[in-house]
């Protein structure tokens, strides 16, 4: 799969009208958008969580290398489909 | 990302609610999904009723409420009643024609934490958008609210419902969302009963008309891709395959009208028999799970043949019930929709005459309606 390279110095974050939540009554985090609901998997909502429209790509790539003392191209690699994915879904704005 | 999936065996709760905070409108569309009887302004649910419906609805979990009509903001709580949802942490949906709020109430709306605005156009062209919706000036107010949604930083879907007057001009309907710098259009061909199943001849396009429009929605969804999102629902008659029907009756979401009363989906009231429950006398989450009218389609035990062994069973649900009410006389068949439904040419033929023949005048949805010269047409029984 080829995916499209972004722009490191980005600052994503949750689109307009997208929340994300944690919801009792199903016990997992919840993305609340327009006409939509999704359940983010694990890698998905650690990434949402850390993304706060401060952080930079760049950043997030960094703190996920040093949390999880993985290699960075491949943190790169999949933040970058990752963010792509969601971007496309307009979960995510920049 | 995955959809939500069902937890074990037991029920899930439902995602969504929709309110029908009133059946007050301004506008007199042909097509109304409302119920031919509306109910009227005295029997309404209080402010505090409201509220506490969003409290069990939140608590049921439900994560999304939809503020609907008629016209809800000609509720003068509806702000009031937008904090409160958004406080019990629910996703809050206006759906609304744009015609009523003035600026103040709009700001008072977004204050209140509105997350999402869902606007109807009858047309691209104000003229016969303004015969559709029998309100004259109506397409300015649109315009001017779409413009009052975006300045306040929100999503904003367009609304357009497609019938003989307007398909020609879907492209036309697509522009003039992407004008308004909408995330979203939906565009949707109207669904046959109630109002609409009265105004058959008035509102079915021709076949090339559609498939004109196809080609049209296609050609924009390459186009416009990254600009607008283009959702497009076909209209039944001339599909093979059914819609899943409210993903599912009584699996996913409520309706609840204007005085409390919960159905499984804003038209369910057109199938004779089915008993609601009315938030007045019994909690939500003892409807959602025990409610007769929810359990009588639920799941796939009452499916008939073709539907009970089919591959498509849990995906298109037999389709929907007040079709297969409206057209076959039964709420219990498959949706005559479906290509394996023996209704089915029938229905198709049906669509094809209603379409070729004159136009009549609408019959305009009104909340105290004159009996129908004939009533809705017959059902395509036998």
């Amino acid at each position: 799969m080829t995916v499209a390279a972004l722009d490191l110095a980005a600052k994503p974050r949750l689109a307009p009208g997208v929340r994300l939540k944690y919801d009792d009554a199903r016990e997992c985090w919840v993305v609340l958008a327009p006409e939509r609901v999704l359940m983010p998997d694990e890698t998905a909502l650690e990434v949402l969580q850390r993304l706060d429209g401060q952080k930079t790509i760049d950043d997030l790539v960094n703190e996920l290398v040093t949390a999880y003392e993985a290699d960075r191209g491949e943190i790169l690699a999949d933040v970058t489909e990752l963010l792509n994915g969601l971007l496309e879904k307009r979960v995510l704005a920049l | 990302m995955n959809a939500p999936r069902n937890i074990g065996s037991t029920l899930p709760p439902p995602m969504a609610v929709l309110l029908e905070l009133t059946h007050r409108c301004p506008l007199q569309c042909p097509y109304c999904s409302n119920p031919i009887q509306m109910e009227q302004v005295k029997g309404e649910l209080s402010t505090a009723e409201w509220k506490s419906v969003l409290d069990q609805a939140a608590k049921l979990g439900v994560l999304q409420v939809h503020f609907s009509g008629g016209e809800p903001t000609v509720r003068q709580d509806l702000a009031e009643l937008i904090a409160h949802a958004r406080a019990v942490g629910l996703y809050t949906n206006l759906i609304t024609s744009g015609v009523a709020a003035n600026k103040a109430r709009f700001d008072a709306m977004v204050a209140a934490g509105i997350d999402h605005v869902q606007l109807s156009i009858q047309d691209a062209e104000a003229e016969t958008a303004e015969k559709i919706g029998n309100y004259a000036g109506a397409q300015e107010k649109k315009l001017t609210f779409a413009r009052w949604v975006r300045e306040a930083g929100l999503p904003l879907t367009i609304n357009a419902v497609v019938n003989r007057h307007n398909i020609d001009r879907v492209g036309a309907m697509i522009d003039l969302a992407v004008s308004l710098d909408a995330h979203r259009v939906e565009i949707a061909n109207v669904q046959y009963y109630g109002w609409a199943l009265r105004n058959l001849e008035a509102l079915m396009p021709r076949f090339d008309q559609f498939e004109a429009s196809i080609a049209t929605v296609e050609a924009a969804r390459e186009r416009l891709k990254g600009i607008i999102v283009i959702d497009y629902v076909v209209p039944d008659y001339y599909a093979r395959v059914p819609k899943a029907c409210m993903n599912g009756w009584g699996r996913r979401f409520m309706n609840i009208t204007p005085s409390g009363k919960v159905l499984p989906c804003h038209a369910a009231e057109t199938i004779p028999n089915l008993d609601f429950d009315s938030v007045r006398e019994r909690p939500l989450a003892e409807i959602w799970a025990k409610s007769s009218a929810f359990e009588a389609f639920r799941g796939t035990d009452w499916m008939p043949e073709p539907c009970k062994s089919c591959d498509q069973r849990e995906v298109d649900w037999g389709g929907c019930r007040c079709q297969a009410m409206a057209l076959t006389g039964s709420a219990a068949e498959a949706d005559p929709a479906c290509g394996l439904s023996p209704h089915h040419a029938k229905l198709r033929a049906m669509a094809e005459a209603a379409s070729h023949a004159a136009s009549p005048e609408f019959q305009y949805r009104r909340i105290a309606p004159r009996p129908a010269q004939s009533d809705s047409p017959e059902p395509v029984v036998g």
